[in-house]
Order: structure tokens, then sequence, then C-alpha cells
């Protein structure tokens, strides 16, 4: 933790299109640890906006409770923010969603957040597909409380104290392709390449994204035997592809090796460019991303990188056939159409 | 591209801009820190270490230090690194008790130093706490040099150059003043073990044109005439004056012009306004006192009257740039004519040598100036040496000081028996300055405000008595906050690669994002593809060894604010801020403070 920032700024800093550079999507000074992996996420979150050219206040930034979830004091701070109750997160991004579909929804959670206390709400709102971004901060213990093991960490892991978990780990990602999840990704806070066009690709997919991000508590859960130290997910880590992520305005025109390269073109027209992709594996094939986590859980790998991806996705939004107006921007005139109206209505249910 | 080495102390010593700047590498950071903390007595002495005369040079320096003021790249203006300089000299206490102790018992050599000036005064200082036996030659009666004839009372009281003048000449130094030497023979020829020369460049540039010869009576040569206002030979002048000359001279001829009695005083300069070569600040004191900078004027001729001058006629020019090369070419207008009672000329000053024989080894190059070593300061004669303006042509005070220092050390090694190529290396320290968590020995939270200017006296008080001074001086208060924006460049962020895990916080912190991980490659491409890109290549990045991922860190020095939230982000203390100490060598190795 620092408590000091000072106010310049580089002034040769690049600026997008909408005129503002990297600082204005910057929050206050984060209050984490040195070297948490969680600051690492917040500055991917704060790139990859950037890049995208969103405007921050069409941005609506959730949380729960939780080292991760005090993140969102630390990115965009010119966004709505919204911080809830444990493990809470998802019913008031659901309600916020239903409100407003004009915002760029952004959940941060944790491990804690997300696979303990707020596995019941995880759970619902991947299989609703709400058009949203949820980032879990995953650490694998409870860094507010000294860190003990949480859900997710895996059976056999050290902690600080020595101890090897004596229980199995929640998957977060397999769970999610279970529940339905339209877009599913998994990355390591120690990697910005690979996290930043993550993020962009999931702000820009319609439906739900989850990014499972492997985020190593420094204090914590840092130590030899750990399997979510830097050391060790440095050592595991297995990318299925690399990922560029190309918005809408560029047009592809190098020539590229089909079965090497593959583009796949998301909701919006932008598209996201996977290299390096491995023979086995197909982004849209739910079964083959299936076998490969499995797999990868055999050898003991963590593979990261775009795993699933549903381009036929169809968020909640549109399912319920809500209005496209938010509901802020709904007059008396909307809501109450009159009697002849209500007699039409009436008259078509007889 | 290669790992920096950090055991190159010109590594980190280009890091402090400022210092690296100033001819004498004065620790500027240092006495900066110092004037926070209210030790102006240290400070004082940090400055008097490097730069002999703080005092007098927080008055009148040329500032090289400034422009290279990394403040000045960050926001809008440098650190008012001279005037605090003067702070640290208005309020110190007395330092006799700090002067160094020279030895009762002598060592048994005996130097010359002919010319009174800084440089012959700083190789004194650096000589005598060694137990040499110090002559200095002036044909004045007091010492100081230009500092004394060239510079007006109202940018340097006389109390200030006494001072500090006296303080060196008080370390049991011989003088010989109203002595002038018109023989560098007679001098050799006495039982001196080495000379030193620092008689400047005391011949003032005439202007021969027509009517030079009519108008004599009332046409000056800047210097000379400021000399003689000095010991008040000169008292008056006419209401119409003409300054020729752009330079510092030209701005101080104009300014005691309008202390005794000019009431119209103008400068009239060849070149265009930007490109003269005085300093802004003195540019901005002259008209700030109602006289008139008029560019692209060529002097063609004095206008006299009846044997007497009644003004000057010039040429109309604008400058056209060729292949980086500067013509003044004429604009076809008809000439122009200023009335003036008198002129007075400031275009330049030379490098006076009649007194030294030709015959005594010295070797003269084409100009006909003495051959001196640029390091050394050694003529070709063995033992005699030259140091300020004699050595290398017209600079400033704080060349010559820096100029003397090396001498000294030359003086001191050839006394000695010892080669006097075998230079000294420079005293360095590096230590970290941790004191705790997220706690350093340095203020690290620097403030946002802009640079404070120097009140001034009231202009009706200081047009009216020659000797009273413009400038105030800041007040303490002002002081501490004007030191508070100084970035301390030489507390330096050292990076150790065993320690580094690679988390990226200190990219993620820093607010100038100096910092990048990124794979190798040759320095342009990497200069290239940082988080921004190092453009300015005056200054240096930082480049790391290889690290566990196969990245290296590279840091761009450009902007780097030394706030220390890098280090202070970092979980395994990879980054750590160390204060850099550095100081040049002097003679003998004497360590004042």
């Amino acid at each position: 933790m620092t408590y000091i920032r000072p106010q310049f700024q580089h002034p040769l800093l690049p600026k997008n299109s909408l005129g503002y550079n990297r600082k204005d999507y910057e929050g206050s000074l984060s209050t984490l640890c040195a070297g948490c992996g969680h600051d690492s996420i917040s500055a991917a979150v704060v790139e990859a906006c950037f890049e995208l050219e969103i405007e921050p206040h069409k941005v609506a930034k959730l949380s729960g409770i939780g080292c991760s979830s005090k993140t969102p004091a630390y990115f965009l701070s010119n966004s709505h923010g919204f911080n809830s109750v444990h493990g809470r997160m998802p019913s008031v991004a659901t309600g916020a969603n239903l409100a407003n579909r004009d915002l760029v929804y952004l959940g941060v959670s944790g491990d804690g957040d997300t696979a303990s206390i707020g596995m019941g709400q995880f759970a619902h709102v991947v299989r609703r597909n709400l058009n949203m971004t949820y980032i879990v901060m995953n650490n694998g213990c409870y860094g507010l409380t000294k860190g003990q093991d949480s859900a997710t960490a895996d059976y056999g892991s050290i902690s600080k104290a020595g101890q090897a978990n004596m229980f199995e780990g929640i998957d977060l990602c397999g769970l999610a392709i279970e529940l339905g999840a339209t877009f599913v990704a998994q990355s390591f806070s120690g990697d910005k390449s690979q996290l930043i066009p993550l993020i962009k690709a999931a702000l820009s997919h319609s439906g739900f994204a989850l990014i499972n991000v492997i985020s190593p508590c420094v204090t914590f859960n840092n130590n030899p035997g750990s399997t979510k130290s830097y050391d060790y997910v440095r050592e595991h880590n297995e990318a299925l592809s690399s990922l560029d992520f190309v918005p809408v305005r560029e047009e592809i025109v190098t020539e590229y090796n089909h079965t090497q390269v593959r583009f796949v073109e998301m909701h919006d027209g932008s598209m996201l460019k996977l290299n390096k992709l491995s023979p086995e594996w197909d982004p849209e094939d739910k079964l083959s991303i299936v076998i490969a986590l499995n797999k990868a859980r055999e050898k003991d790998e963590i593979l990261t990188g775009l795993l699933y991806l549903d381009t036929k996705s169809i968020e909640l939004n549109d399912l319920l056939n809500t209005t496209a107006t938010p509901l802020n921007q709904l007059t008396e005139k909307e809501l109450c159409p009159g009697s002849d109206v209500l007699e039409g209505i009436n008259e078509g249910l007889r | 591209m290669k790992p920096t080495d950090y055991r190159d102390p010109e590594y980190y010593h280009k890091v402090v801009d400022c210092q690296y700047a100033c001819p004498a590498h004065t620790p500027v950071p240092q006495y900066i820190r110092l004037i926070a903390a209210g030790k102006y007595t240290e400070a004082y002495m940090v400055n008097w270490e490097s730069n002999v005369f703080p005092g007098i040079l927080g008055r009148t320096c040329d500032r090289p230090c400034e422009p290279a003021c990394r403040r000045g790249r960050v926001e809008e203006e440098p650190v008012a690194i001279c005037r605090l300089k003067r702070v640290a000299s208005d309020f110190k206490d007395d330092v006799s008790h700090l002067m160094p102790d020279i030895p009762l018992t002598k060592n048994g050599k005996k130097i010359a130093l002919i010319g009174g000036g800084p440089a012959s005064l700083s190789v004194a200082r650096d000589l005598a706490p060694l137990g040499y036996e110090l002559h200095v030659y002036d044909d004045q009666t007091k010492g100081g040099g230009m500092m004394r004839t060239q510079i007006p009372s109202f940018r340097l009281p006389i109390h200030v150059l006494n001072q500090e003048v006296e303080q060196i000449l008080n370390l049991g130094i011989i003088t010989h003043f109203n002595q002038y030497i018109t023989s560098l023979k007679s001098i050799v020829n006495e039982d001196y073990d080495a000379v030193f020369v620092g008689t400047g460049a005391p011949k003032g540039k005439d202007l021969i044109l027509p009517g030079r010869e009519e108008g004599s009576a009332n046409i000056f040569i800047g210097i000379e005439w400021l000399a003689s206002v000095a010991f008040e030979h000169t008292e008056k002048i006419g209401k119409r004056v003409i300054v020729l000359g752009g330079g510092n001279t030209a701005m101080d001829c104009c300014r005691t012009s309008r202390r005794l009695g000019g009431d119209e005083v103008k400068v009239i300069v060849r070149s265009p306004f930007a490109e003269m070569k005085a300093s802004p600040w003195e540019k901005e004191d002259a008209m700030h006192e109602d006289i008139p900078i008029i560019d692209n004027h060529v002097p063609k001729s004095y206008v006299t009257e009846n044997g007497r001058l009644t003004g000057m006629l010039f040429e109309k020019v604008e400058a056209i740039y060729e292949n980086g090369k500067r013509r003044l070419v004429p604009t076809g207008e008809p000439d122009v004519f200023f009335p003036a009672d008198d002129v007075i000329i400031a275009i330049g000053q030379e490098n006076k040598f009649e007194w030294v024989e030709r015959d005594l080894g010295i070797e003269f190059d084409q100009w006909d100036m003495p051959v001196v070593n640029e390091t050394t300061f050694a003529s070709t004669r063995p033992g005699l040496f030259f140091g300020g303006d004699a050595a290398l042509g017209p600079k400033n005070i704080i060349t010559a000081v820096a100029q003397g220092h090396n001498a000294a050390i030359s003086i001191d090694l050839y006394c000695q028996g010892e080669d006097i190529n075998q230079r000294p290396a420079p005293d360095t320290k590096l230590f970290s300055t941790k004191m705790g968590i997220h706690e350093w020995s340095y203020d690290n939270d620097i403030t946002t405000e802009f640079r404070f200017p120097v009140p001034q006296a009231d202009k009706k008080e200081t047009l009216s008595d020659r000797k009273k001074e413009v400038e105030l001086g800041f007040d303490l208060k002002t002081a501490f906050r004007e030191a508070q924006r100084c970035l301390n460049c030489d507390v330096q962020t050292v990076f150790s690669e065993s320690k580094c895990i690679e988390c990226d916080a200190c990219m993620d912190i820093c607010p100038t994002n100096c910092i990048t991980f990124t794979y190798n490659e040759d320095e342009e491409g990497l200069r290239m593809k940082l988080l921004v890109p190092a453009v300015n290549e005056t200054q240096d990045i930082l480049v790391s060894d290889i690290l566990k991922t196969g990245k290296i860190m590279v840091k761009d020095e450009d902007l780097c604010l030394h706030c220390g939230l890098c280090a202070e982000r970092c979980p395994t203390a990879a980054w750590d801020m160390q204060e850099f100490l550095y100081n040049t060598a002097k003679a003998g190795h004497h360590c004042y403070v």
C-alpha cells in the first residue's frame, strides 16, 4: 500500500479517439499489498477500457466483498460503481442490467465471493446468460482473513502455514461451461499480454463472459508448494492460443495459415484472432474444451487463454424481450399509454 | 541491448541532470534537501566545497543547471536552483569555524597565481589546506577580478562579494595587489614551483565605424566602463544612451546607465531577440527597467556634429537561415538614426597576452591563444597552468571555478612529482534511503506548485541607488515551497534482477509510465516499444539483465519523478531508492564538508 500519488503524468501519453489517456481510466490509489496480483488485473482493466475506447460513464462496475471486490475503487473512477453484499454481486448486476441495457457491466469477484458464499448466485447468473463480464480474481485463499484455503485451492496445495489442502478445488471454468456460459476464459495476472485482449473480448461479448484470473496473493499464498504462486503458475501455464483482439473498424488484410490461425467474429462485428491454435481444441466446441480441461488437470497444467466461446449467444435482455430504452428514460407517455391501448390488450386476451 | 552497468558512477551521475550540467558538478538535490530541512549552513558548505562562491553564484550564475532540470520536462519551469543557492547563503550562520585548517608547517612549495578572479581564488582555496604557499597577483586593490569590476552592485552587493573573497584570502593567501604583471618571464624566473594564470578576458572589443574618432569622448567600452563605475571613477552618463550588444554585459551596461542618469536607454543588437546571448532573465530585468531592446539593427556609423556624438545610424536586417547557418540580410528599408548622448559598446571581450613572452616554451595556437589541455589545464611549459577565461576563452564564473579545481589537482600532482594525466576519480556513495515501510529518508511527496518568482525591490528605489540590490531573494517560507519542487533526482531507482518476481506492480503504479517489462532488442527498437516511447535520446534507458520469464526490465530515465512508488509497490524490494552522492575530486582528495 502506498500513500501518495504524484499528479504529474507523461506529456507524451497516447490518447484514444475520445481524447482520453490511460490516466483517465485509473481509479484511486490501491490499498492492497505491494505486488498483489489484483493490482495487475486492475491495470489490465484500465488498459483494456482505454484501448476499447469505452466512455468511462458508460461502464458499471460491480463487486461483492473481499480483496478482489475492493479493486473497482482502483480503476475507472469516472464510471458507475456498486460495492454490494458478499456473494450477491450477480443479483445487483442482474437488476441493473435489466433496468439499463446501455451500460457495459463489469463484475469483479474473488474466489471466496464466487465459489463459497456466492456460489448459488454465480450458478444462476451464468445459466441466465446475463450480458456482463465477470472477472474472478482467484488467489486460492482468503487474503482478507489471513490466508485460509478457499474453495478454489487445489487439492494438495500447501498453505503458508505448511498445511496441504485436503479438499478438491472448484474449477470455475469447467463449472461455468457446464452451466451454459457463453464465454469462458482463464488467465494469469502476471501475463498482461494475454489478459488485456481477453478482457477486451469479454467486454465485447454479448452474454455472460467469465474470466477466471489466477492472481497470486503475495502475502499469504506465494510460498513454495502453493499452486497459486507466481512461480508455480508461470511454470505450469499452458496457453491454448494467443489472442489478438481486432476492433470493428480494422480490416483484416494479412495472409495467414488457416490451421494455425483462426478468426472468430464477435457479436458487435469485432474479431478475435487466435494464434498458434492447438489442433485438438476448437474454441466453439464445448466437448473439446471439457476434454482439454480434464487432461490438463491430470498433467498439473493450468490452461489459459480463451477456452470456450458461443458466438450464437442470446443474452438475457434479448431472451426476455425487455425494453431497449433504459427505464430511467421512459416517460409517462410510454409507461401509461392510455385506456385505448389497455382496451386493445384486453381485447386480445378474450 | 546490453544491461546497464550500474557500477559505473557516470550512469547515475547523468541521471542527476542539474548536477551533470553544472561545470563544477555541484550536488544540487543534496543542498536543496538541506534547505528544505532548514539546514542553511550545511547547504552553504555543500555548495562551498563544490563551487567556492555560493553567495556570488546564487545571484550571478549563468545557471546551466536550470535548463537541464527534469522538473522543466515534467511541468513547465525548472526548480529555481540558482536562487535557492542564494537562500543557503543568505540564511547561513557564521561559517568561519567551518573553514579548513591551514597547516602551520607548509609543504615547501610556492605557487604564483596571476589574476585575483574566480579561477585563481578557486585554485588558492583548494591548495591552501594542503600546505602550499600561495601568492596572488592582481592589478586591482582587492581580489575578485571580473566579479568585482564587471558585475554591478545592484546584482551583487559588495558585502557578499567581499565576504566570499576574503573567506579565501583568509586561508593564509599572500596577496600582491595593485601590481600589474607586465612580464610572465619575471614571474617564472622567481622561485615558484608552479605558476597559474587566471587573468580572464580583460579586453573589451571595440567597434570601429565612421565617426568613432570624433565621437570618442562619448563612446565607451562596456567592461572598462563597468569597472570605472565599480571603482567610482564614473558617476554619470548622458540622458540618452545606446548600448550595443546582446550579451549579459550589455544588460549590465544598460541597467547601470539607468542608474547613472540615463533616462532613455536602449539596447540595440544585430541579431534577432531570441538569439541574443544574454540569459532570458537578464533580458527580462532590463526590459522591466524600461529599456527597449531593438533587434535586427546593424550599426553603420557614429554620427557626430562639431566633434561631438549626436547618435548612431543603423541598417535594418533580417535573419536568413541556410544550411543551419544564419546570415543577416539587409531589408532594403532606409537606415535608422537613433539620437544618443553616449554609446556603450558591449559586443564581447577578448584575452590579452601581450605580457606573456613568446620564448618561454609556451605554444600558441592560430588565434594567438596559449595551447591549454582541457583536462589538466597545463600549458606546453611544465609547471605553468591556465584557468578561467584565460584558458579556453570567455565563459562564466562557474566554469572558471571548475577549471580552477582541475588546475589545482594538476598543480598538486605536478609539485608532488606525479603524473598530471592520472586524474583522481570522483568520490561517490550510493546508499539506501529506506527507513521503514513506505518511509524514506527523503520527502518523496513532491508538490505540484509552479515556480515561484523572486521578489524584487521597488523599481523607483533601485533605479535611484546603484548599489541597491534589485532581487530581494526568497523568504524562508517561499524557499521551502520552491525547494519542495525538487524531484530528488539523486535518489536513484536501483533495480536488482535476482529479487524481481515480475508481478508488474512497478510498471502499473509508475505515475509517468517509465517502466516496461518486455523482450530485449537493440536500443532503437527497445526505446520505441516502451509503454510510452523513449524519444528523448539525451536521456539514458536503464536496462536490466534477463529475468526469469526471459523478459527484461527497461526504465526510461527521462521523466522519472523519483517518487519511489516502484519501490513502495515492490513486494520483494527488487527496487530500492538509493541516494547517490557524487563529488568531483579535489586537489589532495580534500573533503570540506
